[in-house]
């Protein structure tokens, strides 16, 4: 084989092996997005529960991305959990801003909403955002919905003074005697 | 209690063999180091070797990762459409490419393309005595033979690999996208936000480098060590393949601990 073809077969090998690494790297990877998060500012904000909140989380306002999660972490004298929010710098947030943590959709992600509020100061790097919302746990829902399903049901059967009517009720709820 | 003996020594033959095998290829992929300055002053020769292992072996890694990507979307829409998620199909068909089967299934296939061809050639060369007659003119057969080989390898594999991921992820989109009809701004978004340059692509990089030390240096050692034989010859050829595909999974599963250990983060 001609020396001259196999150079220019190795040189278009290697090029398009680079421009796949590179894809991968750009497309794929989001290495140009990661490198803008450099830019911008930090935010801290502290919540009883964050649930399931993952460092490279969104942060959204409205829908639109506007910054990612830094760290998680828990605070030694309050015990509440600690999140630290990188914005980017294009967006600027007021001071009575609240955060929310969120769910999109039933199994997805957990991400951290932001609603401005109308206060004129705005939020600097390395601020605290005050007012905040812990994740909603489905336990607890559940468990609240249970206890007062279960507190519902007895009030009828204590209205109606006949015992006939209320042994059926009893049939109906056996867990929920008083 | 002669025969007991006499299977005793067996055991044990087999045991210090093995070991001394193993002690003989760490010597040898030093000296391959230490002999490499020669093929990169050379580089005539290292193209050659890139040539054989990469290029030759472009067909096949592309049909591959096109066809992989596209049987994964296809599996991934059966089992994610139940969840009601199959707006994620990018994510899982470029982590699953990236992450494993891109690096994994390319070093198993260059493996049998490229590293049974590198066995058979040099087990060849030494059988006809070619190897022997280099020596003689004063030429280290590692220098001139062997190390050019074994660094073609090396080049070729992550570039390789990265190829067929892209193929992959290409082949995802055509199923996914064109075929199925999931949007295409979900396929490569879900696809970005998920796949990390670092933790995913740069560790995927990582994964086939490795894979082609170890491939490309069992390939050049049973070539080298074969018995100057036909018989020889094909059963290092055989023994490479095997020995390399063994490698591979097991040093993917060291790998995948050490990198992907504890989940995201």
């Amino acid at each position: 084989m001609n020396k001259k073809i196999i150079d220019l077969w190795v040189g278009i090998f290697v090029a398009i092996g680079l421009a796949a690494l590179l894809f991968l790297a750009l497309k794929v990877g989001n290495l140009l997005t990661f490198s803008e998060d450099r830019k911008g500012y930090e935010l801290e904000a502290h919540f009883e529960n964050i649930g399931a909140l993952k460092p490279r989380a969104q942060v959204k306002s409205a829908g639109v991305v506007v910054g990612r999660v830094e760290s998680v972490r828990l605070d030694k004298k309050t015990y509440e959990a600690v999140a630290r929010l990188h914005l980017f710098p294009e967006y600027q947030f007021s001071r009575d801003t609240i955060a929310t943590v969120y769910t999109s959709g039933l199994l997805g992600d957990q991400f951290i909403g932001l609603e401005p509020g109308g206060d004129t100061v705005m939020l600097k790097d390395e601020d605290q955002i005050k007012k905040t919302q812990s994740a909603i746990q489905i336990e607890k829902l559940i468990s609240q919905f249970m206890f007062s399903k279960a507190q519902e049901t007895p009030a009828p059967v204590a209205a109606t003074p006949t015992p006939a009517a209320a042994a059926p009720a009893k049939v109906a709820t056996p867990g929920a005697k008083p | 209690m002669n025969g007991i003996a006499r299977l005793l020594t067996k055991l044990g033959a087999s045991v210090t063999g093995g070991i001394a095998r193993l002690g003989f290829a760490t010597r040898f992929f030093v000296a391959i180091l230490r002999l490499s300055g020669t093929t990169f002053a050379r580089p005539q020769l290292l193209l050659r070797e890139v040539y054989q292992a990469g290029v030759l072996s472009l067909i096949i890694i592309l049909m591959s990762g096109l066809f992989i990507g596209m049987v994964l979307a296809l599996q991934g829409y059966e089992t994610l459409v139940r969840f009601g998620a199959a707006e994620s199909m990018g994510m899982l068909v470029a982590l699953s490419l990236v992450r494993e089967l891109g690096p994994v299934v390319s070093a198993l296939l260059f493996a049998s393309r490229a590293g049974s061809a590198i066995t058979a050639e040099i087990g060849l060369m030494k059988t006809t005595e070619q190897l022997a007659a280099m020596e003689v003119m004063a030429v280290d057969p590692i220098a001139r033979v062997v190390a050019p080989r074994f660094w073609g390898g090396v080049i070729s594999l992550p570039l390789l690999a990265a190829l067929f991921s892209t193929l992959g992820i290409y082949g995802g989109y055509l199923v996914g996208v064109r075929l199925i009809g999931i949007d295409s701004g979900a396929y490569w978004g879900q696809m970005s936000a998920a796949v990390d340059w670092k933790y995913d692509i740069l560790n995927g990089v990582i994964k086939s480098l490795v894979f082609a030390v170890a491939i490309s240096l069992i390939a050049v050692f049973e070539g080298y060590d074969a018995t100057p034989t036909a018989e020889g010859v094909s059963a290092a050829t055989t023994r490479t393949v095997v020995t390399s595909a063994l490698a591979i999974l097991a040093l993917d599963f060291v790998l995948t601990v050490i990198m992907f250990r504890g989940g995201a983060g």
